[in-house]
């Protein structure tokens, strides 16, 4: 089965134009879409279905650069199966000794809240650690559709597998930042269900 | 190739249209007296099935076996509307999985109900073509989950009718201003009907209708508009007069049929207050008239909660196409509910532009519905609609814990594959809990089905490979197909439905259907007849009880015997007798009326004539309704 990247007719690179898959995803769309093969004998029809899911669903992991190198790093490990977590996540290094204190600190927010008095120097405290942490998960997403995808682009056969690893290590990175952040604010309350949901999966 | 019709199948009204092949443009069918919308109401009567205008007729009269809003409970289950069911004249009991309605002394579904409404406007259909219609564009509400899904379209088969495709209503919409080149851009398509609610953000461009996030609330719309001005009224009556309830031993709440002539007052009220803002609410009670003013600000009050509640799934749609507010190009209006003032002002404010509604917010989504069956039947080539899935979709794993497989506003048709084994030596079966919703928990979401994988070889653990294939088609309806990995060949599975109806369910309702016809239109016209001489009859009794006391003896003896005459004739089934007879007690009592009038102005009582002018279950001058 052709991958993502060859339902458009693209090489396995991250830099793509936006605008140009938009277009070849409308046309690819018009010629399988099950609508313009309602009146066609059944098998056709079934291969217009599964066609098309291919499209939309080839369409969905590459027009969001993020989800791009998700699934690029899926695809690269031969896990091209179902959308979702691609890597576990893992603490940066050289935050180890830091996430520690924070996971510590959310320890002893969520033992006061339980106990019912939630200190407000203790929530202030989190909430510039939580704005922190935020600010660096930015800077890391900003680095993987940058920097590290433009490195992968550019990588020469022998490099590719390093330039891999490095998108594999920050999107662990981001994963585990998520996790932490998502903590904190349901330590300070701010757990909103629905956003919550929504970053589990994008 | 047959003709395809497009249908929208409404909480309140239901309408058919097509697509002209001459102007290209979609067109309402309307019924023989000239009429667009088809009230979504159905009554079980000992003499057959009544539909639309003649069922909405007798919703006060007849409140226990009269349906209406059954929109509301396809694809539901007990636990989902028990809540709601006491504000429910007609009786709704636990079924297997789905509810039924014990109405006309049998047990039927919601979708049952839903194929007489479908089944009246395919006949419409016929009856405007010359010709036999069978294939059908069905909308439904853009949150509509997997199950409510399938009982329209369950629904439509009931119905004689092969529903070709679900659409979404916002969405259908958006394709109806799209051909009048009216939607272009970024657009956000708010639509409140009778009971449920939409919001829908697409982009329209070179003639690909693409859907960026929907969101939703299926169980919210005009009913619970009305449902909060029913108990402010409820409360008010009580209170002004529980001299006459106490004297005549009457639990309003509890009386049925005054419940019904509440909540139709209270929908007119709503309807008049959209232009107006003020309003006067008369309505007869055995024993006293109420009667009160009643502001939009009042009306605006009390609806403000459910209108703000609409805001929350806006936003949450902007989030999910990743666009702010300022990014809509164009917000369009859909459904009788968007006429409300308060609502447009609240979407205008959200938005920060005025909304546009060139299109009859009651007949766009079926206009929408003809486009997208001109689409199917391959007359209209420049238009396509990529529409997403409004739920995600997953499987319960170890723990209750679901595994998402499929997210919400995915493009649709999409497929998902997940490999499944055995946990236990030689194990021959698998189970897969298939829940849609956005909770972590399975016990949170809607469980959709339970699928069995069987004829596995006996293996040790772990060995098969099954690989299953979850499709959401472009209906938005799950498909499942396994396949063993090592022989390639197929696996059985069985689909247990958690809120559906079995194949062998819809293929007897379908039999049944045939034996419960539609009254036929000798029968509904005598039907109609005969009610309509009830309704005078009622009010008469009423106005001789009130009013007693302004008539000569003369005159009381004269509406007396047309009285009797009238009940005489309606015992018969000479329709020319009963209607002649009606017209005879209407004129006998014009002095009455008169009279009445006269003493309500003055304050002091309700009067036949104000009656009729005032209950939109009368039999004059159809008052104007909202769509669902």
């Amino acid at each position: 089965m052709n991958d993502f990247f060859q339902v458009f007719g693209l090489e396995r690179r991250l830099g793509i134009d936006a605008a140009a898959l938009q277009r070849r995803f409308y046309e690819l769309s018009r010629q399988w879409h099950p609508d313009f093969h309602q009146t066609a004998p059944p098998a056709e029809q079934a291969r217009a279905l599964e066609a098309s899911a291919r499209v939309n669903a080839a369409y969905r992991a590459l027009r969001d650069p993020l989800a791009r190198v998700e699934y690029l790093v899926r695809l690269e490990e031969g896990r091209d199966t179902k959308e979702g977590a691609a890597v576990k996540p893992q603490a940066p290094p050289e935050l180890l000794a830091e996430m520690f204190e924070i996971q510590e600190a959310l320890e002893a927010v969520r033992a006061e809240a339980e106990a019912g008095n939630l200190a407000a120097a203790a929530g202030a405290s989190l909430a510039a650690q939580r704005q922190a942490l935020v600010d660096r998960q930015a800077d890391t997403e900003a680095r993987i559709v940058g920097p590290l995808s433009r490195a992968w682009d550019t990588a020469a056969a022998d490099a590719r597998p390093a330039a891999l690893a490095a998108l594999r290590q920050a999107l662990a990175t981001r994963a585990y930042l998520r996790t932490v952040i998502d903590d904190l604010g349901a330590a300070l309350g701010e757990g909103h269900e629905e956003e919550h949901v929504a970053h589990r999966r994008d | 190739m047959s003709r395809i019709v497009g249908i929208d199948l409404g909480t309140t009204n239901s309408l058919v249209a097509y697509v002209d092949d001459r102007t290209g443009l979609p067109v309402v069918i309307p019924d023989a007296q000239g009429r667009r919308l088809l009230p979504s109401v159905v009554a079980f009567t000992p003499d057959g099935i009544l539909v639309g205008e003649a069922a909405r007729r007798q919703l006060a009269r007849r409140p226990a076996d009269t349906v209406y809003s059954v929109k509301r409970l396809m694809g539901r289950g007990w636990e989902d509307v028990k809540a709601e069911l006491r504000y429910l004249p007609f009786r709704v009991v636990p079924g297997d999985g789905v509810v039924k309605l014990a109405v006309g002394g049998r047990e039927v579904t919601p979708p049952e109900v839903s194929a007489s409404v479908l089944k009246a406007l395919k006949e419409r259909a016929e009856a405007h073509f010359g010709e036999p219609i069978d294939q059908a564009v069905v909308t439904v509400p853009a949150y509509f989950n997997d199950s409510q899904r399938q009982a329209t379209k369950d629904a439509g088969r009931i119905a004689g009718l092969d529903v070709v495709r679900i659409v979404n209503e916002p969405t259908a919409a958006s394709l109806a201003y799209g051909l009048h080149r009216l939607g272009q851009g970024v657009i956000a398509v708010y639509d409140l009907g009778g009971g449920t609610f939409d919001i829908s953000v697409l982009r329209v461009k070179d003639g690909i209708f693409e859907v960026l996030a929907t969101h939703g609330d299926t169980h919210l719309g005009g009913d619970d508009f009305d449902r909060v001005l029913v108990l402010w009224l409820l409360e008010d009556v009580q209170a002004r007069h529980h001299a006459e309830l106490d004297r005549d031993c009457v639990d309003l709440a509890r009386d049925n049929e005054a419940m019904q002539e509440l909540r139709l007052a209270a929908e007119a009220a709503k309807i008049r207050l959209s232009s107006e803002e003020r309003t006067t609410l008369t309505i007869p009670f055995a024993g006293f008239t109420y009667r009160r003013d009643i502001t939009r600000a009042d009306v605006e009050r009390l609806i403000e909660p459910l209108v703000t509640k609409t805001l929350g799934p806006c936003r949450q749609a902007l989030a999910d196409a990743g666009l702010a507010p300022a990014d809509i190009d164009q917000v369009v209006l859909v459904g009788g509910s968007t006429r409300v003032p308060l609502v447009r002002r609240r979407v205008q404010a959200l938005f920060g532009r005025a909304p546009h509604s060139q299109l009859d917010p009651d007949e766009v989504v079926a206009l929408g519905a003809a486009v997208q069956a001109g689409i199917l039947a391959g007359g209209i080539t420049d238009m396509l609609l990529l529409d997403v899935t409004p739920l995600s979709l997953g499987i319960e794993t170890l723990g209750g814990i679901v595994s998402v497989l499929i997210a919400r506003n995915t493009t649709i048709p999409t497929s998902a594959r997940e490999m499944f084994t055995t946990s236990v030596d030689g194990q021959t079966v698998v189970d897969m809990h298939v829940v849609q919703g956005e909770r972590e928990l399975a016990k949170d979401n809607r469980s959709l089905a339970r699928f069995e994988l069987r004829g596995i070889d006996p293996m040790p653990a772990g060995m098969p490979k099954i690989e299953v294939t979850f499709l959401i088609d472009a209906n938005g309806i799950l498909q499942v197909h396994a396949k063993e990995q090592r022989t390639g060949k197929a696996a059985s599975i069985e689909v247990k439905p958690t809120y559906g109806l079995s194949e062998a369910d819809v293929e007897r309702m379908v039999e049944e259907s045939f034996t419960y016809a539609e009254a036929d239109v000798e029968t509904r016209l005598l039907i109609e007849t005969r009610n309509e001489a009830d309704t005078v009859l009622t009010h008469v009794d009423r106005a001789l009880r009130q009013a007693g006391p302004l008539l000569g003896a003369g005159e009381r003896q004269a509406i007396e015997a047309a009285a009797a005459a009238l009940r005489e004739a309606r015992a018969g089934e000479d329709r020319d007798r009963i209607r002649e007879r009606t017209t005879d007690l209407n004129r006998a009592t014009e002095h009455l009326a008169e009279a009445m009038m006269d003493a309500a102005l003055r304050g002091a009582l309700g009067t036949r004539r104000a009656d009729e002018l005032m209950t939109p279950g009368g039999t004059r001058g159809d008052l104007p309704s909202s769509s669902g």
